[in-house]
């Protein structure tokens, strides 16, 4: 209660302990911006730590020759195997995953009842929330026991957890849609199925490119599923077969990192640059679509 | 007496129906079914995931049953397998790592939702979320070489000096170890924290904020007491998520953990989690109750990844529908 003198009721004092409660509050805005800060120091932190250091190894024959191994067990060659291997396996996962992704999302917003596409998308919480490792272990025990590593099998293993971001993305923006276009379409006498394809599916084109340029993210730099899927390789050399375990950025970041060798440092810092400008450029690609569509739905 | 006439002879169909064409029935029957089919591929894989795993763990769950979760030994020479240490290395890891990321995720999401200025709120967003977009095998690369040698020659001797008399901060410093797991664990989960939690505070009513600042309060206690409380649930929602992301990741932690099967106080010593014994060893493992003992490993993942996630979904969605 603050003290006014009595007789000069209006006089106006500021409250006991204003001033502290003042510097407080001003104290705490400091924690919240030091905390943001930080956060985003650490981000640039890795990323300078990783272009620094992967500029000094990255050479154009690193990027188009495959490993050649000296005497000395050094790779005197590149990582070009890899890249190739990584762009197979991103390429078979996400033909997989996109198409299944948005089907998902269609049924969730166009056919499913309430209910029901709650469920869905409690199933699709839950299948997102499985770890890579247990993914990789499925398949594993589905295509691996019995048969060998494969590239199809590390591919099927990225798909699975490329669903989910794709459908639930997909799913958001489908929502999106203005109902009164669906209207419009049945009024003029248009099937479900063609609303879907000629008015639904165009008007959220760009944000389903969105989910699939995010699913595509989420794959890149995926290691855990690969590792129990296509990580041993009978050659250097370049494979292309899907059948074969395929090699990949991720894996050999991996197996560089474990060498005790400085020179397999360099080439791993190399290739996680390649790596993370490719996943970098995914995701702000992913948020300027985003933007733009988001606010072409909203009018 | 009236005769009803004879009804019309109906030609086919009534005038006023629309003949469907083959391709519109065809079209709509056959987009129906694909997207159920691709709802019911979603719902399969989960069963399907949970019955591979237990099945292949079944060799190792039958011969060890429950104890396998509190045996401590690990030892593939002579067949000994058991959980104890891995539960160990996983739940503090996560539980170092939640400690830490959580007050920084909610003073983030604070910052963001009422501090930022408008022109900066967006930009800082996005680079939170790139924490997000960075993989996990290069944040294992970046804290075995970078992060690991500064922790381990600066860091730890630092918080020794000061906190040496706690057994959790005693023994060598080293650059491998549970404090480096655990704080590359708070990396990767700060970003998923940080998202679920601002959308919360950003449902805070604006009417009741003002109202708030109305009665004279000031910012932070306009914050602690209608944004926090009203957010609350959400955050717990926000850490379940993060908890379950922290148990199951696999290869950055056991890029910097240091694989060690074992239970000691000390955060410098090397430990090992579930998630990264599997990815460190399972090339390795022979057929049999090695390899069978590290898919028991995931199987109990699974539970607990998929209970952390169960309850998060809960709490969120209690939260929303108020």
């Amino acid at each position: 209660m603050s003290t006014t003198t009595p007789g000069n009721p209006l006089i106006l004092r500021p409250v006991r302990g204003a001033r502290r409660r003042r510097i407080v509050s001003r104290s705490f805005d400091v924690v919240f911006t030091l905390a943001t800060l930080l956060a985003v120091a650490v981000l640039l932190w890795v990323i300078v730590s990783v272009v620094i250091k992967g500029a000094s190894a990255l050479n154009w024959r690193l990027l188009t020759s495959d490993p050649k191994i000296s005497p000395f067990g050094q790779n005197t060659g590149g990582i070009a195997n890899a890249i190739v291997g990584s762009a197979i396996l991103i390429a078979i996962a996400s033909a997989i995953a996109i198409p299944i992704g948005i089907l998902v999302a269609l049924f969730m917003t166009e056919f499913a009842s309430a209910k029901v596409s709650a469920v869905e998308r409690f199933l699709l919480d839950i299948l997102a929330g499985v770890p890579e490792i247990v993914v990789g272990v499925f398949i594993f025990g589905v295509l691996v026991v019995g048969s060998h590593q494969s590239g199809w099998a590390g591919a099927i293993a990225l798909s699975i957890l490329e669903i989910p971001t794709v459908a639930r993305s997909a799913q958001e923006v489908l929502v999106l849609v203005p109902d009164a276009l669906r209207e419009a379409g049945l009024a003029l006498g248009l099937r479900r199925w063609r609303i879907v394809l000629r008015i639904v599916l165009p008007t959220a084109l760009g944000g389903l490119l969105t989910g699939a340029v995010l699913g595509v993210a989420r794959v890149t730099g995926e290691t855990a599923s690969l590792l129990l899927t296509t990580s041993v390789f009978s050659n250097n050399g370049l494979t292309v077969n899907p059948s074969q375990p395929l090699p990949n950025i991720p894996v050999e970041i991996l197996t560089l990192s474990e060498s005790p060798k400085p020179s397999d440092h360099a080439q791993a810092w190399a290739a996680s640059l390649v790596l993370i400008a490719f996943v970098l450029l995914l995701s702000v690609i992913a948020r300027a679509i985003h933007e733009r569509s988001r606010a072409k739905l909203r009018g | 007496m009236i005769t009803t006439p004879p009804p019309p002879e109906v030609s086919g169909h009534s005038p006023f129906a629309v003949r469907v064409k083959l391709s519109d029935r065809l079209g709509e029957r056959g987009l129906k079914v694909l997207t159920g089919l691709a709802a019911l591929v979603t719902a399969a894989l989960i069963v399907w995931i949970a019955y591979t795993v237990f099945d292949r763990a079944s060799p190792a769950i039958g011969k060890f049953g429950l104890a396998f979760i509190g045996h401590k030994v690990w030892n593939p020479v002579v067949g000994h397998f058991g959980a104890a240490s891995f539960l160990y290395g996983t739940a503090v890891s996560s539980a170092l790592a939640l400690l830490v990321a959580t007050p920084l995720a909610v003073a983030i999401s604070i910052y963001l939702t009422e501090l930022a200025p408008n022109f900066l709120r967006i930009p800082m967003g996005i680079l939170v979320e790139l924490l997000a977009a960075i993989p996990s095998v290069i944040l294992g690369l970046w804290g075995i070489l970078v992060f690991g040698p500064i922790l381990g020659n600066h860091i730890e001797p630092f918080l020794k000096s000061f906190l040496g008399w706690l057994p959790l901060f005693s023994g060598s410093p080293s650059s491998y170890g549970m404090l480096n797991a655990a704080l590359i664990l708070t990396i990767m989960i700060l970003p998923i924290i940080t998202s679920v939690t601002r959308e919360v505070l950003q449902r805070t009513p604006t009417a009741s904020k003002e109202a708030a600042l109305a009665l004279g309060a000031t910012r932070w206690e306009m914050i602690r007491m209608v944004v926090l409380p009203t957010a609350r649930p959400g955050i717990v929602g926000a850490v379940l998520l993060g908890f379950g992301r922290g148990i199951g990741e696999a290869v950055a932690v056991s890029m910097v953990i240091g694989n060690q099967p074992q239970i000691k106080a000390s955060f410098f010593q090397p430990m090992a989690t579930m998630a990264g014994q599997i990815a460190d060893e399972f090339s390795s493992a022979n057929p049999g109750t090695w390899q069978s003992s590290l898919i028991y490993l995931a199987a109990i993942l699974l539970i607990f990844s998929a209970l952390a996630n169960i309850a998060a979904r809960l709490v969120v969605r209690h939260t929303t529908v108020k």
